[in-house]
C-alpha cells in the first residue's frame, strides 16, 4: 500500500496542529449527555415525573424536530432523546476536520510541499479520517464511560456513544467525498455541510406524523429517517426502544455506509489531480466593478458568504425556538421542579420570558463564534500574505482592520436581532401577542450583545498584541459555553460563573434588565478592542 | 531630493535571529537598482521596513523623502510593492485583483493594463486560486507595473516566471527606465538579471550591506582574469617570473607558451607592458561577471575586501 505511506507522519502532524480543538470536542460533546442525565434525575425525580414529561413531549412537533422521536420515559431513554442533537454536532464537526486536513491544506497549497515528499498520495486523506474516526470513538468513550459511572445501564451506555460516533463517522466520510469534489474549501464545507442539513430535515420529515405516545408506531414517512444518516443512528434506541431490544445492527449499517463513502473518496482522490476538483471552477470577470475599489468592498466580498450563511441559520433558529415555546409552559405544566429551575435560569418574570432569555443566551454564544471568526479573518488574512498587499498600498492598518472588524460588529448584531424578532413573531402569532413577545424577544436578544462584544474584542486584543495567542479567544468561548450550558447543573462557585461575560446578560426579558453589568461589558469590550488596534499600528506585519 | 531611498544602520531582530545587522542601502531616483543576497539575507526583511509594515530595531529608513514607518499610508500612494510570495484571494479573477490592488493604491493606468496583460500573457478570467505561482507573480507585476507611482519595490518578481516572461519582463523594465524614468528597486537572486536591468546594485549578507555601487565601480576592484599566448621567440619563463614579481597578479600559471593569470585593476597597466615587451601572439581578457562578485561576497564573511583572494 504505498498510497498509504506516511499517514502516520501526517496522522501526527494533524493531531499536533489540533491539539486545541480536539480535547475541547472529546471532552465537551462527550460529557453533554450525563450533564443532562442529571438535569433530568434533578427535575424528574420519579418514574411517574418521567412518564408525565415523556408524554407531552412526545405530542410537540418542535421537540420531535430537535431531538427524534421519544421512545421511552426511563432516565436513559430520555437522556438518549434530548441528546439527539449530538449526532448533527458530532457530524458537523468530523466534516469540518476532514475538510480542514484535506482540501483546506491543498488548497492552501501545503499538501503539494508534503505531496513531493515520500507520502503516498492517499495518505493526506487517510490522516484526516483517522483523526476523525479516532475523535469519534473517543467522545463516544468519554460518554459510555460518564454514563455508566453515573448509573445508567452499561449496554446503553455504549450504545449512546456510539450513535454519535456512527453519525460522526459517516460525516466525516462524507466530508471526505465533498473534500475530492471542490477546489475551494470553502464551497466543499458548503456541500458536506448541505449534506448534513438535507440529512436532518429529512429526520425530522420522517418522525413527524407518527404516534404521539412515547414509542408508538412511526409514519408513513418513516423510511426518510432511515434513509438519514442522523435518523438512522437513532434508531438504534439505546437504552431499548419500542421493540424492547436495542437495534445493535444499525451500527453495522452506519458502519457500512460510512466505508463505502470512504471508498468513494479514496477512487475519486486516486483519480484526480492534486488541487484540481472534479467540479470545475468558473471563469471570472476579467476586471473589477467600477465598485470594487476600497478595503470595504474587498472586506464584503470576502465576508459576505459566511454572513449570509449565518443570518439565515439564525432566522431558522429564530422559527424554531419561537414554534417551542408555546409548548414551555405545556411542558413545565404543574412540575415544580422545572418550574424553579427556569426561574432560577431566567429570573421569576415567568415561563416564556425566562425560556426566551435562556434560548437567547444561548444563541449570544454561539453567534460569538461567529463574532470571533470574524475578527481572527484578520489574522488569517496576515499570515496567509494578502493583507501585506493591502497594507502596502494606500490603505493603513486602521482602516484595513475596520474593513473587518464591521462584520464582526454588525454581523452579530443583526443575526441576534433577526433570531429575536423571529422568534417573538412566530411565538407571539401564536399566542396572540405579537407586540408584547416581539419587544420582550428582541430585547432578550439584544442584551446578550455587550457579552458577545467582549468575546469578539478578546480576540482583537489578542490579534494586536500577541497575535500568535489567537486560540485562546475559542478557548474563551469554549469556557463561556462550559460555564452556561453545563455550569448552571453543577452549583459552581459564583465567581468562576461570575467570568463568563454571558452570566451577566442572562435576565429576564420582561424589563428588568440590569443596566449596569451591560454597561461595564460594553467598556471592558471597548478597552479591549481599543488596546487591540493600538497594538496593531505598532507591531510587524507579519509576525510569525 | 536626489535619493529615492535611504537606509542607514537598519537593525532588526527576530527573537534570537538578527535578521538586519546595521544595514545600508541608498538608490538614486530613476535608476534600477538591484539587491542581492542569499536566501535569509534580509532582503525581504529590508523591503518590509521600507514599506513601514516592519518597525526596525535601529537605524533609519527614508522613502521618498519622507519617512518610512510613520508615513507610510501616505507613501504606498506613491509606490507599488510586489512581494516576493505573492497570494491572492481564491475567489477573486486575476482581472479583479489587479484593478483592486491598483485602486487600493490610488488609480492605474487602463492602456497598460490591457498591454501588460497582452504581454505576460495572462487569462484575467482564471480565480486567483486556480493560478500557478509565476501567474500569481504576473497578477502582482501587471498591478504594481500598470500603477501611476514613482518608485517600484519588486521582490524576487521573476523567481516563478519562465525564461520566456522573464525576458519579456526585463524589457517591460527597460521601457519603464527610458519612458518615464521611474526608479526600481528589485531585489533577485538572478544575476542575469541583474547584470542587465540594474546599473548599481546594493550585496548584502547576514543583515549587513558587503558591497553597494555601481558595477563597473566594482568590476574595477576586482581582478580581471588574462589568456595570453606568446610568441614563439618569447621567453615564457623569463615573463612568468617578472609577472609574479608584480604585486597584484595571482593565480599566475604558465603552460608551453601560454600564460593565465588574474589580476587586479591596479596592477594591470604594468602586468600588461610586461607582456608587451615579450611579445603577444593572442590575448583573452575578461571582466569579472556579476557571478564572480557574487560567489565572491558569499563565499566569505562579508567583512572581507572584494578584492581578496578566493
Ligand atoms: N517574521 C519573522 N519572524 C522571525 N524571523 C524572521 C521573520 N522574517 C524574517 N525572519 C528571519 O530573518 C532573516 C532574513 O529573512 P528575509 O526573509 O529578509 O531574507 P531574504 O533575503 O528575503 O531571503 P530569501 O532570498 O530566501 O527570500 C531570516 O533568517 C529569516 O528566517
Ligand atoms: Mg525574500
Amino acid at each position: 500500500m504505498t498510497s498509504l505511506r506516511g499517514t502516520g507522519a501526517l496522522t501526527r502532524l494533524a493531531l499536533r496542529r489540533d491539539r486545541v480543538l480536539l480535547p475541547i470536542w472529546i471532552y465537551t460533546v462527550g460529557i453533554i449527555p450525563v450533564s443532562l442525565a442529571v438535569s433530568f434525575a434533578h427535575l424528574y425525580p420519579t418514574a411517574a415525573d418521567r412518564t408525565g414529561f415523556a408524554a407531552t413531549s412526545a405530542r410537540n412537533g418542535t421537540f420531535t424536530a430537535l431531538y427524534g422521536r421519544l421512545s421511552g420515559s426511563s432516565l436513559g431513554e430520555l437522556v438518549a432523546w434530548r441528546g439527539g442533537f449530538l449526532p448533527i454536532v458530532s457530524g458537523l464537526l468530523s466534516l469540518l476536520v476532514v475538510i480542514r486536513h484535506t482540501r483546506a491544506e491543498e488548497e492552501a497549497g501545503r499538501r503539494e510541499l508534503i505531496g513531493s515528499t515520500a507520502v503516498g498520495r492517499q495518505a493526506g486523506l487517510a490522516a484526516a479520517l483517522v483523526v476523525a474516526f479516532g475523535a469519534n470513538l473517543g467522545t463516544a468513550l468519554v460518554t459510555a464511560v460518564v454514563l455508566s459511572l453515573r448509573g445508567l445501564p452499561v449496554a446503553g451506555s455504549v450504545a449512546v456513544g456510539l450513535e454519535g460516533a456512527a453519525a460522526g463517522w459517516i460525516f466525516a466520510a462524507v466530508g471526505a467525498v465533498a473534500a475530492q469534489l471542490t477546489a475551494a474549501a470553502g464551497a466543499a464545507r458548503g456541500i458536506a455541510v448541505g449534506v448534513l442539513a438535507a440529512s436532518w430535515a429529512a429526520r425530522i420529515v420522517g418522525d413527524r406524523g407518527g404516534s404521539v405516545t412515547p414509542g408508538g408506531p412511526g409514519g408513513a414517512l418513516e423510511w426518510l429517517s432511515w434513509v438519514s444518516p442522523i435518523g438512522l443512528v437513532q434508531r438504534v434506541h439505546p437504552y431499548a426502544g419500542p421493540s424492547g431490544a436495542r437495534v445493535w445492527w444499525v451500527f453495522g449499517v452506519a458502519a457500512g455506509v460510512a466505508v463505502a463513502l470512504v471508498a468513494v473518496a479514496a477512487a475519486l482522490s486516486a483519480r484526480r489531480d492534486l488541487g484540481a476538483g472534479l467540479l470545475g471552477d468558473r471563469l471570472g470577470p476579467p476586471a473589477a466593478s467600477s465598485a470594487f475599489r476600497s478595503p470595504w468592498a474587498l472586506a464584503w466580498r470576502l465576508h459576505r458568504g459566511l454572513l449570509a450563511a449565518w443570518v439565515v441559520g439564525f432566522a431558522l433558529l429564530g422559527l424554531v425556538f419561537g414554534s417551542v415555546a408555546n409548548g414551555v409552559t405545556d411542558l413545565v405544566g404543574d412540575n415544580p421542579g422545572l418550574r424553579e429551575t427556569f426561574a432560577r435560569l431566567g429570573g421569576r418574570q415567568g415561563l416564556v420570558d425566562a425560556y426566551l432569555a435562556t434560548v437567547m443566551s444561548l444563541l449570544g454564544m454561539i453567534v460569538a463564534g461567529y463574532a470571533i471568526q470574524a475578527v481572527l479573518r484578520l489574522r488569517a488574512e496576515e499570515v496567509s500574505g494578502r493583507a501585506e498587499a493591502v497594507l502596502a498600498s494606500a490603505v493603513g492598518r486602521s482602516r484595513w482592520a475596520a474593513s473587518h472588524l464591521v462584520f464582526a460588529a454588525l454581523g452579530p448584531t443583526v443575526a441576534m436581532l433577526l433570531a429575536g424578532t423571529v422568534t417573538g413573531l412566530v411565538h407571539g402569532a401564536a399566542a396572540g401577542r405579537v407586540g408584547r413577545e416581539t419587544t420582550h424577544a428582541v430585547g432578550a436578544a439584544a442584551v446578550e450583545l455587550p457579552a458577545v462584544a467582549v468575546l469578539a474584542a478578546l480576540a482583537l486584543a489578542l490579534f494586536g498584541l500577541a497575535p500568535r495567542l489567537w486560540p485562546v479567544s475559542w478557548g474563551a468561548l469554549a469556557g463561556c459555553l462550559l460555564l452556561g450550558v453545563v455550569g448552571s447543573g453543577l452549583n459552581l462557585s459564583h465567581w468562576l460563573v461570575d467570568v463568563s461575560p454571558f452570566t451577566h446578560t442572562t435576565r429576564p426579558p420582561g424589563g428588568s434588565v440590569a443596566a449596569t453589568p451591560l454597561v461595564v461589558l460594553g467598556l471592558l469590550a471597548a478597552t479591549l478592542a481599543a488596546a487591540g488596534l493600538v497594538g496593531l499600528r505598532r507591531r510587524d506585519l507579519p509576525t510569525a | 531630493m536626489s535619493d529615492a531611498i535611504r537606509a542607514d544602520g537598519l537593525v532588526k531582530t527576530f527573537g534570537a535571529t538578527r535578521a538586519l545587522d546595521g544595514l545600508d542601502l541608498t538608490v538614486r531616483v530613476g535608476e534600477v537598482h538591484g539587491f542581492l543576497g542569499p536566501n535569509g539575507a534580509g532582503k525581504s526583511t529590508t523591503l518590509r521596513i521600507l514599506l513601514g509594515l516592519m518597525r526596525a530595531d535601529a537605524g533609519r529608513a527614508t522613502v521618498l523623502g519622507g519617512e518610512a514607518w510613520r508615513d507610510a499610508t501616505a507613501l504606498h500612494r506613491r509606490l507599488a510593492y510586489v512581494p516576493g510570495d505573492v497570494t491572492l484571494w481564491p475567489n477573486l479573477s486575476g482581472g479583479e485583483a489587479i484593478d483592486l490592488l491598483g485602486r487600493l493604491r490610488g488609480g492605474l493606468d487602463p492602456r497598460r493594463r490591457a498591454e501588460l496583460l497582452d504581454r505576460f500573457d495572462l487569462d484575467p478570467r482564471r480565480k486567483a486560486r486556480s493560478y500557478s505561482k509565476g501567474n500569481r507573480q504576473k497578477v502582482a507585476l501587471v498591478a504594481a507595473l500598470a500603477s501611476n507611482v514613482e518608485l517600484l519595490m519588486l521582490d524576487e518578481p521573476t523567481s516563478g516566471l519562465d525564461p520566456l516572461m522573464e525576458e519579456q519582463f526585463r524589457e517591460v523594465i527597460r521601457e519603464e527606465q527610458r519612458r518615464d524614468g521611474r526608479t526600481v528597486l528589485l531585489s533577485s537572486h538572478i544575476l542575469a538579471e541583474v547584470e542587465a536591468l540594474c546599473a548599481r546594485v546594493t550585496i548584502i549578507r547576514g543583515g549587513r550591506t558587503v558591497e553597494a555601487g555601481s558595477l563597473d565601480e566594482m568590476r574595477h576592484l576586482t581582478r580581471t582574469s588574462v589568456t595570453a599566448d606568446l610568441t614563439a621567440t618569447a621567453d615564457t619563463a623569463a615573463t612568468a617570473a617578472g609577472l609574479a614579481g608584480l604585486s597584484g597578479v595571482h593565480a599566475l600559471s604558465a603552460d608551453g607558451d601560454r600564460i593565465t593569470f588574474e589580476v587586479d585593476a591596479g596592477a594591470l597597466t604594468p602586468a600588461l607592458a610586461r607582456l608587451a615587451a615579450a611579445g603577444v601572439r593572442g590575448l583573452v581578457s575578461r571582466p569579472p561577471t556579476l557571478e564572480e562578485l557574487f560567489l565572491g561576497r558569499y563565499d566569505r564573511g562579508g567583512d572581507a575586501p572584494a578584492w581578496a583572494p578566493r
